[in-house]
């Protein structure tokens, strides 16, 4: 009888265990402030935006703000911006920019364009665009890649298209069906090129760029270029500088050059690996991950390219060693006004990724903990919040 | 035609022995089931020296459970990794090694996937289960095949082995369940004694399940969302064919089984445009297994085990982007072939020492349409020398299993490397007083996992050069055991155990040049520190019966794969600190009442354990009723189960929410 006692007290103190730690009602998780740096209130940049792409079906995408004015990093913010959106941020961010007054996050796997309020990181509108990837603009136009053409007869054999949304109402007016997998995209004139990756069609790749005439938003060409095709960048001289994955066997990563005057490949720099790239005045900074199934490991490089003298400029643009502790480098950013760069390490890709900052010596000023798979960037200038 | 019926009888017959029967040797003195017992899980304290948790009989049948999965959630030390819904993969991970280190044994055979290792828990049924018991180590016995040596945590699954009593020569039992998420569910089991030493079971059940279900998504002054989960549908079929035969010192038995089933994937849930996208990935399985054995006392010192299975596994995935626009084109087919046979032998030297040797040859087979394939094959030999003796009020038990691994495959250049591996393991046990209720036991197992041939060979994600898993075990424990003679508590058991594990080698999957690019290689190291602890009693109170079950587990699991890390020594993910179950089972004049009750505490969904990857604690409640008519000569059974009766809305993997309250009800007529 006594033992039966016992037994009850012992099972009436675990209960009481069990429900001292219950569940509460889930909070909002508010932002992760850290003073990393000095404020600098001199430049006409305000801060960046760095957009965490998050692992596939975790929906982690998170938006992260640094701002000069006070040398704080803001981590994770959108949630806390915008309690009542469902969800928060989506599936994987792919893309973020900003034109106008309006901040623009491309949610590839939610399928969406997240539309917000350049200044107060407010929800506009999600513009539902399936499987999209890039985003870039033109007057009154914003342009978006995707992945989800039609489907033919061979449901393995389906072409992407590029999507012309209205930055006003923020309406998907027109699409043009373009190649493979389209990824990311620049406008000449009244040209819009967008690389095709066919990377869904492993191993017949796609290897053409597509041309498209914004009057008539029609695809007017194609350019074979490489196989592969990823990043594009349009230099000062009209020349687009695109990158190719190469196919992870022989074929190596390359990057090409196309001169827009003529639409013809003019170089194909066999020794320039490249897997993101970004331009400051002449310098395009490149760094590539470049995976190889047939030695089972990656190879991280990095160079400046100057687009003026197709030269390169140096094999490594950080100085301090600090790229030996850089595991996956992912985002990649430059600030023109005063050199300083911007290196962000995807690490595993399912823990919190770093984000360093390097004077433009090459000198690592400070480094900070990001979401999962730090990635894309978008710096803010005064101008826009003065607005 | 008779003649053929005859043939196709011995090749499906074979060869099998129950674990229900007692063996004859003399070291394998465990008791191992007795069917008229009554009590909730029993632990087998007494008899096993090693940690060993089972759930049996009408326990297992009042438990509140869909499938084998449900059931063993009530485990200590044990972690189910479950998708959500009937249709959800759901897989059991052992004292945080991970599930790719637990065998799963169907009647004494290892269940094999050599594909990927994963084995799909909420694909059994519990309506013919006789009993589900999970060993942490390796089973003790010592007469039994090599692979039951082979793998760090060994989850037995068994099904019903037909008793007749009296005169009777049929059993049947007709069952019908339906409830929440649009089940329906028949069932037969017909039990057919032939003559004294023949008989045979045969069971089938079909079941169909929408897997609809609403969830809600909310946070606090912010938003509040209600879905439905959707494409969470499954049809399946199943049939099993058993017989069983004595031999004069001996028994075999032979199974054939068949399992059909399509069902739909609903994918995670993320943020998107509600609605909009169909979510309409599907998959076929076929699954045809012959499997026997044969066990014989060829003399009073040589005894002789024999198993031998033949199984053929057909997946076909699918995802068509012309049904759902966001997703890329997917239609792949997999074949798989396992064949097996072993060859177990035990030698009692005298009373006190017993040696066996086992002998088992795998071979398996992959077929896919993946583009690079390399049409992988690999035979395995394991040879495992066991030994036990008892000095007075100590146990000791010792094995050396020794594996070999021969690869090839049909495209040249690309098959993975051979290896050979000694792996031991020793178990104690010590009585320290004279009276039989306290026991001290420890163990120590080192074993491996190979990698899948999903490790090696997946295009674009499999590394062939991988190494295999390797696990440490160390555990120590003690078990007491009371029965009493008068007073309400009739019988207490109590278990602890305390342990630490290693893990080294882990095949974990890391990012190539982007995130849709993944690959495997062996980095991760974990370190597990842990306690499992569990007291059952019973009770009566006048005609009241009273069963109850308290489990708890402590673990801490943590990743030590990189020192420079920022994570380093995080718990790793999924993985609750503290996390019990509770069973309360009364039985009265054919009435049956059930009540449990699971906790998993606080933990991460990420090696970062940060307030991103926060996971809260989650506690279900589930009630059932149950009450047994007799007419005449049959009985009718009519159960009813509120499951998740506060309606609590979690998750236990990231983006796959579980199921609200839901409702079964289940009718069985028994002849």
């Amino acid at each position: 009888m006594r033992r039966a006692h016992i037994k009850l007290s012992i099972l009436l103190l675990i209960m009481g265990v069990f429900l001292a730690s219950c569940r509460k009602d889930e909070e909002v998780i508010r932002p992760t402030e850290t003073e990393i740096t000095t404020p600098d209130d001199s430049g006409p940049i305000k801060g960046f935006f760095l957009l965490n792409e998050g692992n596939m079906g975790s929906n982690k995408a998170t938006l992260d703000y640094f701002d000069y004015e006070t040398g704080k990093y803001h981590k994770n913010i959108y949630a806390d911006r915008n309690p009542g959106v469902v969800r928060e941020l989506g599936d994987v961010g792919n893309d973020i920019q900003i034109y106008g007054n309006k901040l623009y996050a491309i949610i590839n796997c939610s399928h969406f364009v997240e539309v917000m309020d350049v200044c107060t990181v407010k929800h506009i509108k999600a513009v539902s665009i399936p499987n999209c990837r890039y985003i870039t603009f033109k007057g009154k136009y914003a342009y978006v890649s995707s992945y989800a053409g039609p489907v033919k007869i061979d449901p393995n054999a389906r072409l992407g298209y590029v999507a012309k949304m209205d930055t006003t109402n923020l309406e998907v007016l027109d699409t043009c069906v373009v190649g493979y997998q389209p990824d990311e995209m620049v406008i000449v004139g009244n040209k819009l090129y967008v690389a095709n990756s066919g990377g869904y069609r492993v191993p017949n790749y796609d290897s053409t760029v597509s041309v498209i005439d914004l009057e008539s938003f029609k695809e007017i060409k194609k350019i074979e270029v490489g196989i592969n095709l990823h990043r594009m960048e349009l230099d000062n001289y009209g020349n687009i500088w695109v990158s190719s994955r190469g196919d992870y066997y022989n074929t190596p990563s390359k990057t090409f050059v196309i001169d827009s005057k003529t639409d013809i490949v003019t170089d194909e720099l066999d020794l320039l690996p490249n897997s993101n790239m970004t331009l400051c005045g002449d310098s395009l900074y490149i760094y590539s991950t470049e995976w190889s199934y047939i030695t089972n490991s990656n190879t991280i490089t990095y160079a400046i390219m100057n687009v003026k003298t197709k030269r390169v400029v140096t094999r490594n643009f950080i100085k301090d060693g600090t790229d030996k502790k850089i595991k996956i480098p992912y985002g990649l950013m430059v600030n023109p006004e005063n050199g300083e760069f911007f290196v962000t390490d995807a690490k595993d890709y399912v823990t919190p990724g770093t984000l360093h900052c390097f004077a433009s010596d090459g000198i690592r000023k400070w480094s900070v903990t990001t979401g999962d798979i730090p990635a894309h960037m978008v710096f803010t200038r005064k101008a826009v919040i003065n607005n | 035609m008779k003649q053929l019926l005859r043939l196709s009888f011995i090749v499906l017959f074979n060869i099998s022995l129950s674990h229900t029967t007692n063996s004859q040797t003399k070291v394998d003195t465990t008791k191992i089931y007795n069917l008229l017992e009554v009590n909730i899980i029993r632990d087998k304290i007494r008899n096993e020296i090693i940690p060993v948790q089972v759930l049996s009989g009408k326990e297992l049948k009042s438990l509140n459970a869909y499938s084998v999965a449900d059931a063993i959630r009530y485990f200590s030390g044990i972690q189910i990794k479950d998708y959500g819904g009937i249709g959800g993969l759901k897989t059991v991970n052992v004292r945080s090694m991970g599930s790719h280190h637990v065998g799963v044994f169907y009647d004494g055979i290892q269940i094999g996937n050599a594909q990927n290792g994963i084995v799909d828990l909420g694909r059994f049924s519990l309506d013919n289960m006789e009993s589900i018991s999970i060993y942490n180590g390796q089973k003790s016995a010592l007469f039994q095949p090599a692979k039951n040596y082979a793998s760090a945590s060994a989850l037995f699954l068994r099904t019903k082995t037909p008793v007749f009593k009296n005169s009777k020569t049929n059993h049947l039992n007709v069952g019908f369940k339906t409830g929440s998420f649009d089940l329906y569910n028949p069932s037969v089991l017909w039990e057919h004694k032939f003559n004294d030493k023949i008989s045979s079971s045969f069971n089938t059940e079909f079941m169909y399940t929408s897997g609809k279900y609403k969830f809600t998504y909310a946070k606090k002054d912010g938003y509040k969302t209600t879905e439905t989960r959707k494409n969470g549908d499954v049809k399946m079929l199943r049939i099993e064919g058993s017989l069983f035969g004595k031999i004069k010192n001996g028994h075999w038995k032979t199974k054939l089984y068949l399992y059909d089933s399509e069902r739909g994937y609903p994918g995670a849930s993320v943020r998107e445009e509600p609605g909009k996208f169909k979510h309409q990935d599907r998959q076929w399985d076929n699954n045809f297994v012959v499997q026997g054995s044969f066990k014989k006392k060829l003399t009073t010192n040589y005894s002789l085990l024999l198993n031998a299975k033949y199984a053929y596994d057909y997946m076909h995935y699918l995802s068509d982007p012309r049904l759902d626009v966001s997703t890329m084109y997917v239609n792949n087919h997999y074949k798989q072939q396992e064949a097996y046979f072993s060859a177990a032998q035990l030698y009692s030297i005298n009373y006190l020492w017993s040696v066996s040797l086992a002998s088992d040859i795998q071979f398996n087979i992959l077929d896919a349409d993946l583009t690079n394939f390399v049409y992988p094959e690999r035979y395995t030999i394991l040879n495992a020398l066991a030994s036990s003796f008892c000095f007075n009020k100590l146990k000791v038990q010792g094995s050396l299993l020794h594996t070999r691994v021969i690869n090839s495959t049909k495209v040249e250049g690309g098959k993975a490397k051979n290896m050979s591996e000694f792996t031991p393991t020793l178990v104690l046990s010590y009585q320290p007083f004279s009276e039989d209720k306290f026991h001290i036991r420890a163990f120590y197992k080192r074993v491996f996992r190979m990698p899948t041939f999903n490790d090696l060979y997946y295009t674009f994600i499999g590394n062939k050069n991988l190494n295999p898993e390797f696990t440490s075990q160390y555990n120590i424990g003690a078990t007491y055991h009371k029965q009493f003679e008068s007073g309400l508590v009739k019988n207490i058991k109590i278990k602890v155990d305390a342990y630490y594990n290693e893990v080294e080698d882990k095949i974990i999957a890391i990012p190539t040049s982007n995130q849709f690019r993944w690959t495997m290689i062996n980095l991760g190291i974990v370190e597990i520190r842990g306690i499992d602890a569990s007291v059952s009693t019973k009770f009566k109170i006048r005609d009241f019966y009273i069963n109850t079950l308290l489990n708890y587990t402590y673990q801490k699991a943590q990743d030590f794969t990189d020192r420079n890390s920022e994570w380093y020594g995080g718990q790793i993910p999924y993985i609750p600190w503290h996390s019990g179950s509770l069973i309360t089972n009364i039985t009265h004049k054919g009435w049956g009442f059930n009540y449990s009750f699971i906790y998993t505490g606080e933990r991460y969904e990420a090696v970062a354990n940060i307030k991103e990857n926060y996971a809260q604690p989650w506690y279900t409640h589930d009630l059932s009723l149950s009450k047994e008519i007799k007419f005449n000569k049959y009985f009718l059974r009519i159960t009813g189960e509120v499951n998740n009766v506060l309606n609590q809305q979690y998750e236990v993997v990231q983006c796959y929410p579980m199921p609200g309250t839901n409702v079964k009800f289940k009718l069985n007529l028994i002849l």
